[in-house]
């Protein structure tokens, strides 16, 4: 038993994305009714929409432009011709009985986007919002729903990975980097919660090593990127057990619980993967030409994986603080206008400050957004400047920044009033690290016996004793000068 | 060929109740659809590319401009079972 759990342990997880991207085009895909959120229901609801007999689509133009943008930024090959299909099923949130989709011959095929492949992308309706009213006031048990048409009918570009990623941490990076680039083309709110990005995750386990692929399950109902990693890690962790115990994963649809972190299978609506998918009738095929497909190139802004490459190979900052700059645009812009303001300060140093203490402080703080922080980009190029010149050690700069989040200011009438100025001279060092050593036998001893991770509570007594305004190289060096490590 | 199973199937999907006699006779009837088609099949159509619409039309699109919608009255209240605005219907999963 034991045996059999490690190699279930063993094996590597294996997961595709689904993701589905609401379009902000003012109208719906197929009718002239105006697209929005939280109003009453069914106020923006037409024949076509609301599938009444002898109503026609029209396909909007802007949807598929923006399905051209999204084929662009994904990298992602544009045959030469799409088509709509019929996906035939019945529920209510789906007035016609089937929905407007794309089957054999989508928008867009053959991407890659940050290291995962793009199988395609593909245009498609939105279905109506269903409300269960019942006793329980949950799906199962209740008598009856309310179908509010209003969202049905809203543009939607799937998005369908290969399962190219291993862990469920991957997943919801991934899922970030994406959003965030589908943000900057101005196409969709991409909103979570309110449901105009939706993740869906195809899970399934392996041996390690193997290239087979496992059965696979579908998860659903991650709405927000906390939730999607902590779903497929749920799932993952209920396919490594059902394999431990000797049992087999069974192919369905899994509906996760945020609220408990459960997963429960949905009841499998009768033949519903039975879709019987045929070429919709009503609209003929969109064959996107070379001027739709360099409009679609042009309307493109500079994107996250572009910023990125001018951060490391221009600017000079490493790939990981140009990553996490260039995929929160708002960080992007507060460590570009901070760089401009710097006089003479590295980049890297901008950087490091911008996308670690900022972050961090913002986050203490309760605050989101790093551009109407009360610190300003200029205020924190000169506090980056005043720490890499030594004027303040980085102990000092925390403090600092933690003030100007609080109160916005000047970082050097700070350093001035606060007496912050670095001691960095080693006369006045030498007999401060001298009291701490003596203060500290222990670690003394332990220091020279070579451990030099003891030299730490060296080094925070000396901190403490001058309120963190030694500088911690002199520090270092001066513990090792006195301790011969 | 189509057998009643096949045809039970199919009727389900499309939540159509159909009698014993139906079920025989839509056997029949579709088995010869089918085979009509099979027929067709038997054509070289090799690099022939399939017809999605018999009209010989493409990109026929709309602009992005709002056109007003229906009252909400209008389209609900002639629903079977309209409440609070919304289309009232059997819970899909009761």
């Amino acid at each position: 038993m034991i045996k059999e759990r490690l190699s279930a342990d063993a094996h590597e997880a294996v997961i595709g994305l689904e993701i589905h991207v609401q379009l902000s085009t003012r109208t719906k895909m197929f009718c002239g009714c105006e697209l929005s959120f939280g109003d009453e229901p069914n106020t923006h609801t037409c024949p076509v929409c609301l599938g009444h007999p002898g109503t026609l689509p029209t396909i909007n133009e802007q949807a598929v432009r923006y399905a051209l943008m999204i084929a662009a930024a994904l990298d992602c090959d544009v045959p030469s011709r799409n088509e709509f299909a019929r996906k035939n099923y019945f529920y209510p949130d789906l007035p016609k009985g089937y929905q407007i989709s794309q089957f054999d011959r989508p928008i867009a095929v053959g991407g890659r986007f940050e290291g995962v492949g793009i199988t395609r992308a593909h245009l498609e309706e939105d279905a109506a919002k269903l409300s269960h009213v019942g006793e329980s006031g949950r799906i199962h048990g209740s008598g009856a729903s309310l179908v509010d048409f209003n969202r049905g009918g809203t543009p939607l570009v799937e998005i369908v990975t290969e399962p190219d990623i291993r862990s469920a941490a991957q997943a919801r990076e991934w899922a970030q980097l994406l959003r965030e680039t589908i943000r900057q083309l101005g196409v969709s709110d991409v909103n979570m919660e309110e449901g105009s990005l939706r993740v869906d995750g195809n899970i399934s386990i392996r041996p390690g090593g193997s290239t087979r692929l496992g059965v696979k399950t579908e998860l659903k109902n991650m709405n927000s990127f906390r939730f999607l990693e902590r779903g497929i890690e749920a799932e993952l962790a209920r396919q490594r057990e059902l394999l431990a115990t000797g049992e087999e994963v069974v192919q369905e649809t899994l509906h996760f619980h945020p609220e408990d972190g459960t997963l429960t299978p949905l009841r499998s609506k009768e033949y519903a993967h039975d879709y019987r998918y045929f070429p919709e009738p009503d609209l003929v095929p969109v064959a996107p030409t070379e001027e739709m497909l360099a409009e679609a190139r042009e309307a493109l802004p500079e994107l996250p994986a572009a910023r990125r490459e001018r951060y490391v190979n221009e600017v000079g900052i490493s790939e990981e603080a140009a990553t996490r700059l260039a995929f929160q645009t708002a960080y992007a812009e507060y460590f570009e206008r901070a760089l401009a303001a710097a006089d003479g300060t590295s980049a890297k140093g901008i950087a490091n400050w911008v996308t670690g203490e900022l972050v961090a402080s913002l986050r203490d703080a309760g605050e989101e957004d790093p551009l109407g922080s009360k610190a300003t980009p200029e205020a924190l190029a000169a506090l980056a400047g005043m720490v890499e010149s030594k004027r303040i050690s980085h102990g000092s700069g925390k403090q600092v920044l933690a003030k100007l989040v609080a109160e916005g200011g000047d970082p050097e009438a700070m350093v001035e009033s606060e007496g912050l100025a670095q001691i960095s001279d080693t006369g006045e060092l030498e007999a401060i690290v001298d009291a701490a050593i003596e203060a500290e036998p222990e670690a003394a001893e332990q220091v020279r016996q070579g451990n030099a991770k003891a030299a730490g509570r060296i080094m925070g007594a000396v901190m403490k004793q001058t309120q963190g305004r030694a500088d911690g190289g002199a520090v270092q060096k001066l513990i090792r000068e006195h301790l011969g490590s | 060929m189509i057998d009643r199973d096949q045809v039970l199937h199919v009727a389900r999907l499309a939540r159509l109740r159909l009698s014993d006699d139906e079920l025989d006779r839509m056997a029949t009837e579709l088995s010869g659809i089918l085979g009509h088609v099979e027929r067709i099949s038997e054509l070289d159509l090799d690099g022939v590319e399939p017809t999605a619409h018999v009209i010989e039309l493409e990109n026929v699109l709309r602009p992005d401009e709002p056109r007003p919608s229906w009252r909400r009255e209008e389209v609900v209240d002639p629903a079977p079972d309209p409440a609070s605005g919304s289309f009232r219907v059997p819970s899909p999963q009761a």
